[in-house]
């Protein structure tokens, strides 16, 4: 797969410009994260975005974040992104309510192919907070159930309480020819699905190596390990697609901020082929 | 027939790929047929582990006992895959519990039996000790993911 298959992204016509919106409703999934769905008034007419693209979201006063979108592609004005309280940005967001105001600007960055999905097997691996990019994938497939065969959902997140889209993840499980499977690292009594890693669960899969394309989103040392798992199971590198995630500021690579070896996760990611980054993988402080 | 049947059952599991017919003859002889109801445990830590078992259908929870805490679940073993190999290894004791989180249907091996047949016939026991090697350096690779918590804040990326 080409770089140019997931770099057909849509990009709002004057990217440094931040647009005021309105907060719709905060959904809490998790203590720690949540998802802002957003109002998105006069600038909503014509935007667009696709799977795996991100918008920077501006709290007036606090600063900027860079946050996937985790809502559906096909609506674009149900804007949502769910986002992981970890900083000073994402403490303020975390305190907005309905009917609060904040800047976004963007869709900025490549996106998950869909296209050249078509007629295969779609592999999704979700590790953590990682589960919302992969989230506008599954809206996508779904809404063409029949264009792809198998779907598989693969997510692994730190105990049962972190589990993000529970009802959603019971919905998707009963679609037809759609597997989803869920581990946690950590479990206890009342818990009955599977504990350990999100790489066990390719113990219960017998992949299709010639005919599936494996979307992976999540901590890096999980990619790392999934990657291993994949290709273990004679996936080409080729097929292999990864969200990379570092600090953004400018989201259209003039700052540097984000910059990775030769490239800019904000511009030239955060989707990758694997190809393309897997000689950045092992380097330390890039 | 009840024997044609579990070498077609034991042929299935990912755990003998691959056996050849004389290895599963030998296999054949230390293994029956189980069934667990939700609840009942498998293995016993500290307890002598004279058994083990390829699990078929159904899900078993490790647990570790960390005395303030109450038991800890540290892993769950599913279809396809394999319960312990303490078996193997000496003193031959269990080093968690196993307990069923649902139904479990599995092939029990007793560790004992295939010991012997180890010590008597080296190329079967290599091939025994090859196929729990690769399951051990898979557990102990997820065991360091495991270890990581993976899922904290990732430094450098906290806005």
């Amino acid at each position: 797969m080409t770089h140019e298959a997931i770099h057909a992204s849509v990009m709002s016509p004057d990217p440094m410009l931040a647009h005021p919106v309105t907060i719709k409703r905060v959904i809490w999934e998790t203590d720690d994260t949540f998802t802002l769905q957003i109002d998105m008034g006069d600038f909503g007419s014509d935007y667009g975005f696709r799977p795996g693209q991100f918008n920077m979201l501006y709290v007036f006063g606090a600063g900027e974040a860079a946050i996937s979108i985790s809502s559906d592609p096909a609506q674009p004005r149900g804007l949502a992104h769910t986002i992981h309280r970890v900083g000073v940005v994402t403490t303020r967001l975390a305190q907005l309510k309905r009917g609060d105001m904040i800047g976004v600007r963007g869709p900025f960055g490549s996106s998950w192919p869909i296209d050249v999905a078509r007629g295969k097997d779609v592999c999704l691996v979700a590790g953590g907070i990682g589960l919302a990019p992969l989230r506008p994938v599954m809206y996508a497939l779904l809404r063409e159930r029949t264009a792809f065969e198998r779907i598989i959902l693969l997510y692994g997140a730190r105990s049962p309480l972190d589990l993000l889209f529970r009802v959603e993840l019971e919905e998707w499980a009963k679609e037809r020819n759609v597997e989803v499977l869920v581990t946690v690292d950590r479990g206890d009594s009342s818990w009955k699905g599977h504990i350990g890693v999100v790489t066990n669960l390719f113990s219960y899969l017998k992949l299709d190596a010639r005919a599936t394309l494996a979307y992976v989103c999540g901590p890096e040392t999980m990619m790392k390990f999934t990657i291993d798992e994949l290709e273990r199971r004679g996936l080409p590198e080729s097929q292999i697609l990864l969200s990379m995630e570092r600090n953004m500021k400018c989201a259209v690579g003039f700052c540097g901020h984000c910059q990775y070896g030769p490239e800019f996760i904000c511009k030239d990611g955060p989707v990758f082929t694997l190809p393309r980054v897997r000689h950045l993988l092992d380097k330390k402080e890039l | 027939m009840q024997t044609e049947n579990l070498t077609e059952i034991l042929r299935q599991h990912p755990f003998l790929a691959g056996l050849s017919d004389r290895h599963m003859e030998v296999l054949l002889g230390c293994a029956s047929n189980v069934r667990f109801a939700e609840g009942a445990h498998l293995i016993h830590e500290g307890q002598v582990a004279n058994r083990f078992y390829l699990v078929r259908t159904g899900r078993v929870a490790l647990e570790i006992d960390v005395n303030a805490r109450g038991p800890l679940r540290i892993q769950t073993v599913g279809p396809g895959e394999v319960l312990g190999w303490s078996w193997l290894i000496s003193p031959f004791r269990w080093h968690f519990n196993g307990v069923a989180v649902a139904d479990v249907r599995a092939v029990a091996l007793d560790g004992e039996c295939l010991r012997v047949k180890c010590e008597n016939d080296h190329d079967f026991g290599y091939e025994m000790l090859k196929r729990l090697s690769q399951i051990m350096e898979r557990r102990l690779e997820a065991t360091r993911l495991q270890i990581l918590d993976v899922y904290g804040t990732t430094p450098g990326v906290s806005v």
